[in-house]
């Protein structure tokens, strides 16, 4: 069964991306579909065995690679922790699943969507199971093939030609310090298998390890190193430009890819290896900073931008980033649970936002959109419980969405961690809440509220989504509104540990999520405070006084310029990484291999009179790339002679 | 005499009797011979194929020692006999070598058109000397292999290949002859030293270290060229552009790997002392060429261009795995060998695919292929997709040995290296994009045909064999894994007899 789980959705993805031709449209998608929910079902059944009953196992399938200690199989560890991200994946996949036989049954090439959202449900599933390093890289690679192919999907459009390459290159930086995470565990460890690793853990505490030249905290290093992956696929600050981007893939991908799933893979590496960052204080820091920066910086991205889909691109960054510095402060179990919540509410609210596009002839301008919600009950009122549950409001006490019970509580974990990272993302974490429920009700203001802004052909097509695609999302809604009130006590509250079991690890003296529930009154208070505060503050702007917004942006203008400008990450990243590696890459082709290493060898033996007057006038022109070969040539030298002396 | 004479005589000297007998036999009108010449060439070459997967399948992973060795007297005076023999390093070098020549035979069915005899008697001389390259178990036997490889490359090349051929093989030729030479005197001066030419015995003998220094660089010339390091690389985008599909398949394909075999084989079975002194220079040059040639492979125009970078790229890859010297960066330097023979083989044939049809290689011209060709763009995406290392690939394997290796010998290099992972996916994606994607715009692309029956016949186990190798790599790493034991013990067994008579001088 736990095989079943992981290869239905392959299964489908074979059938479907192979034989989609031969079988039809329809024959296709019935069987990606009833295979995932075949899957779903099957997760459930094996939540309840694992998670409840306790069961955790290992199904080791066959040995994958094996040289000399570097040795791993292919396997599925069904633990606690895998059994909660198999509901998540494979429920909000199934949903995404269905919902897609309506969101694309106006697209010719059918079968080959739903081909590749299977194949990223099965790249999915083996991350989560993986029992070591290298499979758990082996999906998350996998994952961002799909990723890639579902953002190009619509292979027409340049933009998503170009987005599908910055997603799958952005994230390929991420992997490259996730694979040298690896190498060092291996050397510190001499496994990959995480059966072997945790228990040598605390063993190694105060082990130092080589690198670059330096000696230092081997688990600081390593846990640095696989979190720069985890920041690639999670779009954490600094390598979170390709998720916006990642918008121009079809929305039930934008769903289920870049809101409930692979972008949490992240936050479940953080928790699965939580047996190494718990024995590295730096790192832990800085998976909090760098969790509390992204929530903040994208929610003050979130406020200006007017695209319906990245609205809740950035607003899914900046939940990532709460989640980040739940884990930073040793609250994983908090993580977990609000990676659990906001697959449902974000799911809902990007399919929500489907069905508003969709009405809107593929308009995603909110500024085009407008006085629609008696046209599309159903979808606004999915939007409203999505955006509640996601600005996290509730009665304390008696009843609260599912987003307020995971939201408070990292909160409030980070408050009673009692220290300097905690203070700061505590108060990072309450502004982002503010800037959260304001760009929420924004956005619902902006689509569904006020005149309509649209042309008339447009209005008169508004029209509500056909069943297939609303009736899946009632799943969702459920979940936004009950799922945290039910699985409050097991994630965080009492239950935890026997919930958790040996899946999470905590450190004795890391006791920020017990003391979270002992916060005083007022913390507990003022993120529900900021949420309310915020919906009011977007009413005021955007339906009390309409002029306000333009107003404001005027008045402020280098603050609204460098919101609305994503804070220039884009650009300042493409004047100094990707133009000038194609500058140099040209430079040292044409100066590199042609005029230098040819010129001073075929082809200067052939002519060595001309080229000794070439030669002459190339000392003379000052061409930098002369200078950078004649580098390149210095630095061979200087590496060889200093690793001679060091002795490698 | 014949009596010594097995499996590896036959799996050599099958393809040259097959072009002996299409030389002499096959007659008629041009067509016929065309027609029949080809039907000959494949058959001889499936059959070799056949026979070499006899030698796999036989072949005991549980020993280091070399197998199916024969020894037939030549010049018994000087002890130079005809020794054949492979072991773990050098028996997947020839299945390389047999799976890929009848795929290359298809995949020339229709784009030659002259002289159809004499290339696919070419090719079969060619999988002759190549096969017998990696069987050699005699110096002499290997260095006429080594350098008889180049004739019928330099006559696909120069014969066959496109308008500045002549430029090309020139070019190649520069090249390769002061290292021949080089390689010579050092062959010789071995014989001086150890009074045999048998590699067996070459491998156990403990060469004077004040020699070692001389005779390493003097195969550094003739290997680093032809794996190609940079910056002695340039030869190889020239001679990849001006040759046929099929020449480039065999060049990238196998001959790249004669220098890494070399390396292996020579350099560091029989020249261990200087093998660990030089191998800080051979990891700055390779951290070079991953850098510098996937910069170069971003601004390049030309497809087939841009698959020659890549494989610079690669093979420095496999440079600082051989040097690197531990089971994991060893064995993994040789997946990766094996894994880039099969994918850049496959690449440059995904561009013969549609140079055949448009007659350019320029990326410009192309662009939405995907709209005519959905299973070209698919075979393209597998590829593509191993040759930037995707986990489940080939290309994954060997990637992740090598940098396992290396990190535990240095940190840098392994940084500087594995950025390749990063610009790999850059170029190859962005080539793929320009390729594949976007509108169908250009006139002449909108009535080409997709993928015939041919090939995919020829696509197809080129897949299945980078899945394979990617999904169960152990049926590749557990022959090779012994034979790497050895190799890596005995390096480290010669530094350290070397270290203690040095010890002991001092003393």
């Amino acid at each position: 069964m736990d095989a079943a789980i992981v290869f239905l959705p392959l299964i489908g993805a074979i059938v479907a991306g192979l034989f989609g031709r031969l079988i039809g449209d329809r024959a296709s998608m019935l069987t990606t579909c009833i295979l995932l929910t075949l899957s779903a079902v099957l997760s459930w059944i094996v939540f309840f065995d694992v998670a409840i009953g306790g069961n955790a196992r290992t199904v080791r399938l066959f040995t994958w690679m094996d040289v000399t200690g570097f040795s791993f199989a292919w396997a599925l560890l069904i633990d606690q922790l895998t059994a909660v991200m198999l509901v998540v994946v494979t429920t909000v996949s199934a949903v995404v699943h269905w919902y897609s036989i309506g969101y694309m049954s106006h697209d010719d090439s059918k079968p080959r969507f739903f081909a590749y959202l299977s194949l990223f449900t099965f790249f999915m599933l083996m991350l989560v199971t993986a029992d070591n390093l290298v499979q758990m890289f082996f999906g998350w690679e996998g994952v961002g093939l799909a990723s890639y192919l579902l953002i190009g999907f619509w292979y027409k459009k340049p933009t998503a030609n170009a987005a599908a390459i910055k997603a799958f290159v952005v994230n390929r930086v991420g992997d490259f310090g996730f694979a040298l995470g690896i190498f060092g565990v291996f050397v510190l460890f001499g496994s990959v298998e995480f059966a072997e690793i945790f228990p040598a853990v605390a063993g190694k505490a105060d082990a130092q390890i080589v690198f670059l030249g330096g000696e230092y905290h081997a688990m600081t290093v390593l846990c640095l190193l696989l979190f720069m992956g985890a920041m690639g696929k999670s779009a954490q600050l600094g390598l979170h430009t390709w998720l916006p981007d990642a918008m121009e893939g079809p929305t039930p991908v934008s769903a289920l890819i870049h809101a409930a799933t692979m972008v949490t893979a992240g936050v479940f590496m953080v928790c699965r290896l939580s047996p190494l960052f718990e024995y590295s204080e730096i790192a832990l820091a800085v998976v909090t900073i760098v969790g509390a920066s992204t929530a903040f910086f994208a929610a003050t991205v979130g406020l200006t931008q007017n695209d319906i889909k990245r609205v809740i691109a950035y607003s899914t960054c900046s939940q990532l980033g709460y989640m980040f510095f739940a884990a930073g402060v040793s609250a994983y179990g908090a993580a977990m649970f609000h990676l659990f919540t906001h697959a449902f509410f974000k799911a809902l609210l990007f399919l929500g936002s489907g069905c508003v596009i969709h009405a809107m002839s593929d308009e995603q301008d909110m500024r085009k959109m407008g006085g629609i919600y008696k046209m599309v009950p159903i979808t606004y009122a999915f939007m409203w419980i999505g955006s509640l549950s996601l600005a996290g409001i509730g009665i304390p006490g008696v009843f609260g969405l599912s987003g307020f019970y995971s939201k408070d509580i990292i909160i409030e974990s980070a408050f009673a961690a009692q220290t300097s990272v905690g203070a700061y993302a505590f108060w990072l974490g309450i502004a982002a809440a503010l800037m959260t429920a304001f760009y929420s009700w924004r956005l619902i203001l902006m689509t569904f509220h006020g005149k309509p802004r649209c042309d008339e052909k447009t209005l008169a097509h508004v029209h509500e989504a056909p069943p297939i695609m609303w009736v899946p999302l009632v799943v969702l809604a459920i979940g936004s509104i009950v799922a945290g009130a039910i699985t409050y006590s097991v994630f965080v509250g009492d239950g935890m540990a026997a919930f958790w079991g040996d899946s999470l690890f905590v450190l004795e003296t890391n006791t920020a999520l017990a003391d979270a529930h002992n916060v005083p009154l007022w913390v507990k208070l003022l993120p529900l405070g900021m949420g309310g505060t915020g919906i009011a503050l977007a009413y005021w702007m955007y339906m009390a006084s309409p002029g306000m917004p333009d107003a404001l942006a005027k008045r402020f203008k280098p603050l609204y310029a460098f919101s609305f400008n994503k804070w220039y990450f884009d650009e300042l990243y493409d004047r100094i990484f990707v133009k000038p590696a194609f500058r140099l890459g040209f430079g040292l082709w044409k100066s590199g291999d042609g005029a230098v290493i040819d010129g001073v060898g075929p082809d200067g033996i052939a002519a060595v009179t001309r080229q000794l007057a070439r030669r002459a006038s190339w000392l003379q022109s000052g061409y930098v790339y002369h200078y950078a070969f004649a580098m390149l040539i210095g630095v061979v030298v200087l590496v060889t002679w200093y690793m001679l002396r060091s002795g490698g | 005499m014949f009596e010594n004479v097995g499996v590896l005589s036959v799996v050599t000297f099958t393809p040259i009797v097959g072009a002996l007998f299409i030389l002499l036999v096959v007659r008629g009108t041009e067509e016929e011979v065309a027609r029949n010449s080809r039907w000959a060439a494949l058959w001889v070459s499936l059959f070799t194929f056949l026979a070499s997967l006899y030698i796999w399948i036989m072949f005991d992973p549980a020993t280091p020692d070399f197998q199916f060795v024969e020894s037939v007297p030549w010049i018994p005076e000087y002890d130079i006999y005809y020794r054949m023999g492979v072991d773990g390093i050098s028996m997947f070098f020839v299945l390389l070598s047999t799976f890929l020549t009848p795929i290359c035979i298809l995949a020339s069915w229709d784009a030659i058109k002259t002289r159809v005899r004499e290339y696919m008697i070419a090719f079969l001389v060619l999988e002759t000397f190549m096969i017998g390259m990696f069987c050699a178990l005699d110096f002499v036997v290997f260095y006429i292999f080594f350098e008889a490889v180049l004739i019928p490359m330099f006559l696909i090349i120069g014969v066959w290949g496109g308008p500045r051929r002549v430029y090309a093989a020139f070019k190649f030729f520069l090249y390769t002859l002061l290292g021949s030479v080089l390689m010579l005197l050092a062959i010789i001066t071995l014989y001086h030293q150890a009074n045999t030419t048998s590699i067996i015995t070459l491998l156990g003998f403990a060469v004077d270290p004040n020699v070692q220094t001389w005779l390493w660089l003097a195969f550094f010339a003739s290997f680093a060229v032809k794996i190609p390091m940079w910056p002695v690389h340039t030869w190889l985008p020239d001679a990849h552009v001006e040759a046929p599909t099929a020449g480039s398949v065999i060049l990238a394909g196998v001959l790249l790997k004669m220098g890494g075999y070399g390396f292996l084989r020579f350099s560091i079975g029989m020249l261990p002392v200087a093998s660990d002194f030089f191998a800080p220079f051979v990891f700055a040059l390779s951290a070079v060429a991953v850098i510098y040639t996937s910069l170069v492979a971003l601004a390049q125009v030309d497809m087939k261009k841009l698959i020659a970078y890549s494989s610079v790229a690669h093979m420095g890859f496999v440079t600082v795995g051989i040097f690197a010297m531990n089971e994991q960066a060893v064995a993994g330097s040789i997946i990766q060998m094996l894994s880039h023979g099969v994918v850049s083989a496959a690449l440059f044939l995904c561009v013969g695919v549609v140079y055949d049809r448009i007659h350019s290689r320029e990326i410009a011209d192309y662009g939405g292929l995907v709209h005519r060709m959905p299973r070209y763009a698919a075979v393209f995406l597998v590829f593509t997709l191993a040759s930037i290392g995707l986990p489940g690939t080939s290309g994954f394997v060997g990637e992740i040995l090598i940098l396992v290796g290396i990190f535990q010998v240095s940190t840098w290099i392994c940084a500087l290296i594995a950025t390749g992972m990063i610009l790999g996916a850059g170029y190859m994606l962005y080539l793929y994009r320009r390729v594949i994607f976007g509108e169908l715009t250009k006139d002449n692309l909108k009535s080409i045909l997709d993928l015939n029956a041919r090939e995919i016949a020829i696509f197809a186990p080129l897949i299945l064999v980078v899945l394979w190798m990617g999904i169960y790599p152990l049926s590749f790493l557990l022959p090779i894994e012994v034979s790497v034991a050895k190799l890596v013990a005995d390096y480290n067994a010669a530094l350290a007899a070397v270290a203690d008579t040095t010890s002991v001088a001092v003393r």
